[in-house]
């Protein structure tokens, strides 16, 4: 897209370049771009404690919005999915006053990069690490919004799935106020963009379906069947197929149901010596109850005694009968 | 705070207008009524020319909106963006002009300490979120729009299910310039959404000339006959926009 080209040229600092704040007197020293979006550019800088990710930009109050989500996300306990905030400042350059906001630099490939270093091995972990991140964020009473690969970054060792780019995040029940086309429901006919839990969760769907398809593809028909027809066209997404079908169509309301009902395919799928029938007996019954394995297998149980007592009740009945047309 | 209806116009074209008024005045004169408008260059993969692209910017510039020129196929999230951002704008004028009144003098947010600016932007995040708001889209149907005109569609039907997401009312109408017989041919009437555009999208000629000046002049007269006719129902919140922006 051509955008904001006139922004960047207006900047345009040079490795080197010394920022200070109006407010609070923080130096930040320029080393280089990392990049630029919507609202701003974002360069990599150094601080008194070290590296941090520097944004600015000429509209004051655009990258306020985001420092309002970012101070939010502080908030959110136990949650490290979003970049902490460090410094929220002006800098006078040139007589023209240019907001900017310092966070923490959170270093690393981006997921689908790592995936396809590290291996298909890798998606289960770090999207069941997002899920429970995101379910503490939705707890908060936020949506992510612009939820895709290119926001999440694998930092680590340990491996920890992180978001940098919050600028989408909206508050539940108000309008989604950034995505891009391919994560969103509203562009594949799947939902509205009003924000709830369940249009992270499909972006989610859909950052595993990019897994198999890196390139994305394009919309033809759109719908469900567009995309169930591409998850069945690759054997790493036909083995999650319920899990997503269910994650498209909006039916996890949480995304604490959606990683149950992963971690319950990832179990049936590593059991080797499952036999397929009983496989695809557990599948059935999951669609109808979200449920733990434990639970499954108390149930199992009970459906042996029912059907005894069934039968005896059922034998029991025709002895009368037979008794009754005897006498 | 008092919440009236934002008015935008969205023209969305390809080119140079070649007929009648000079579309940056007209676009002057609509800012001066409260309308901003926005524009949206859409290429295909040609090159867009130097003058095309004055034009369009200098229509947003004096039109208070906002301007991006983009290929056909980017053009849903262009849309639902443009407007977007042109709200957020109208919005940051309304309540820096709020601010000035308080904080007395030429003080603006931008010199407000960083936290309080938070607070401000709240404001107007919320504000973006429950206003009125009344598109009125303008279509160039000349020549060379006709292979992306299903595009434009498609965007338009997006631009709706965005805006719809919010809790806010919203009202659409559409207009083609050059219309069969007058410079503008209306093809739907203000709706909340926009659901109705793809039969009428179907049927639409292009040809012709590019009356943009004389479209954006017409397209003003509509909202002023809505607004006389809403004034009717004893509703005065409508000039303030007009006066603050």
């Amino acid at each position: 897209m051509m955008m904001n080209h006139s922004l960047k040229n207006q900047f345009n600092l040079r490795q080197g370049s010394v920022i200070e704040g109006k407010w609070h007197r923080n130096h930040y020293v320029i080393e280089r771009e990392l990049g630029y979006g919507a609202n701003g550019i974002v360069y990599l800088a150094r601080s008194q404690s070290g590296p941090v990710a520097l944004t600015m930009s000429d509209n004051g109050l655009s990258i306020t919005s985001e420092v309002n989500v970012l101070k939010s996300f502080a908030k959110v306990q136990g949650s490290a999915l979003g970049p902490y905030l460090l410094d929220v400042d002006d800098w006078i350059y040139r007589g023209k006053q240019i907001s900017f906001y310092v966070m923490e630099y959170i270093q690393g490939p981006q997921f689908l990069s790592f995936i396809q270093q590290k291996g298909h091995a890798w998606t289960d972990a770090l999207i069941l690490q997002l899920l429970n991140d995101l379910e503490k964020l939705h707890d908060n009473g936020w949506v992510f919004g612009d939820l895709k690969p290119e926001n999440l970054i694998v930092t680590g060792p340990p491996s920890k799935i992180r978001c940098i780019d919050v600028g989408g995040t909206t508050m539940q029940g108000r309008a989604i106020k950034e995505f891009t086309e391919f994560y969103d429901r509203g562009y594949w006919g799947l939902g509205s963009r009003k924000a709830d839990p369940g249009y992270d969760l499909f972006a989610v769907a859909m950052i595993m379906i990019n897994t198999a398809y890196p390139n994305r593809f394009s919309k033809t028909t759109g719908g469900l069947n567009q995309l169930m027809k591409m998850i069945n066209e690759k054997n790493e997404l036909k083995k999650y197929e319920h899990v997503l079908s269910n994650a498209l169509q909006g039916k996890y309301t949480r995304a604490e149901e959606m990683r149950i009902s992963m971690l319950e395919t990832i179990q049936n799928n590593s059991g080797r010596d499952v036999s397929y029938s009983q496989r695809s007996a557990s599948r059935t019954r999951k669609k109808v109850n979200i449920s733990r394995q434990g639970f499954q297998k108390g149930k199992k149980r009970g459906g042996v005694l029912e059907t005894v007592s069934i039968f005896v009740i059922i034998s029991l009945l025709y002895l009368f009968y037979i008794f009754g047309q005897v006498v | 705070m008092k919440t009236g209806t934002l008015k935008q116009i969205l023209l969305i074209t390809d080119g140079c207008s070649n007929q009648g008024d000079d579309p940056i005045a007209m676009a002057a004169l609509a800012k001066e009524q409260g309308i901003t408008v926005n524009v949206i260059g859409v290429i295909e993969k040609d090159v867009i020319d130097e003058k095309s692209m004055t034009e369009i910017e200098g229509i947003a510039m004096s039109g208070g909106g906002v301007s991006q020129v983009v290929y056909a196929k980017q053009l849903s999230q262009t849309v639902q963006m443009v407007t977007r951002k042109a709200m957020t704008q109208t919005l940051q004028g309304v309540v820096n002009h709020e601010l000035q009144q308080i904080l007395g003098g030429s003080k603006t947010v931008e010199d407000l300490p960083p936290d309080q600016r938070g607070e401000v932007m709240e404001v107007v995040d919320e504000l973006g979120e429950t206003v009125e708001l009344e598109v009125l889209v303008l279509v160039d149907t000349s020549a060379s729009m006709k292979p992306k005109l299903e595009t434009v569609k498609e965007a338009l039907l997006d631009l709706s299910l965005s805006l719809n997401a919010r809790s806010g009312d919203n009202r659409f109408s559409v207009f083609a310039f050059p219309g069969k017989k007058k410079d503008v041919e209306k093809l739907l009437d203000w709706t909340p959404s926009l659901g109705a555009l793809t039969s009428i999208f179907g049927k639409l000629t292009t040809g012709g000339i590019t009356p943009t000046g004389p479209a954006i002049r017409e397209a003003l007269t509509y909202f002023k006959k809505k607004r006389s006719l809403r004034s009717l129902l004893s509703r005065d919140d409508e000039s303030f926009f007009e006066e603050s922006v």
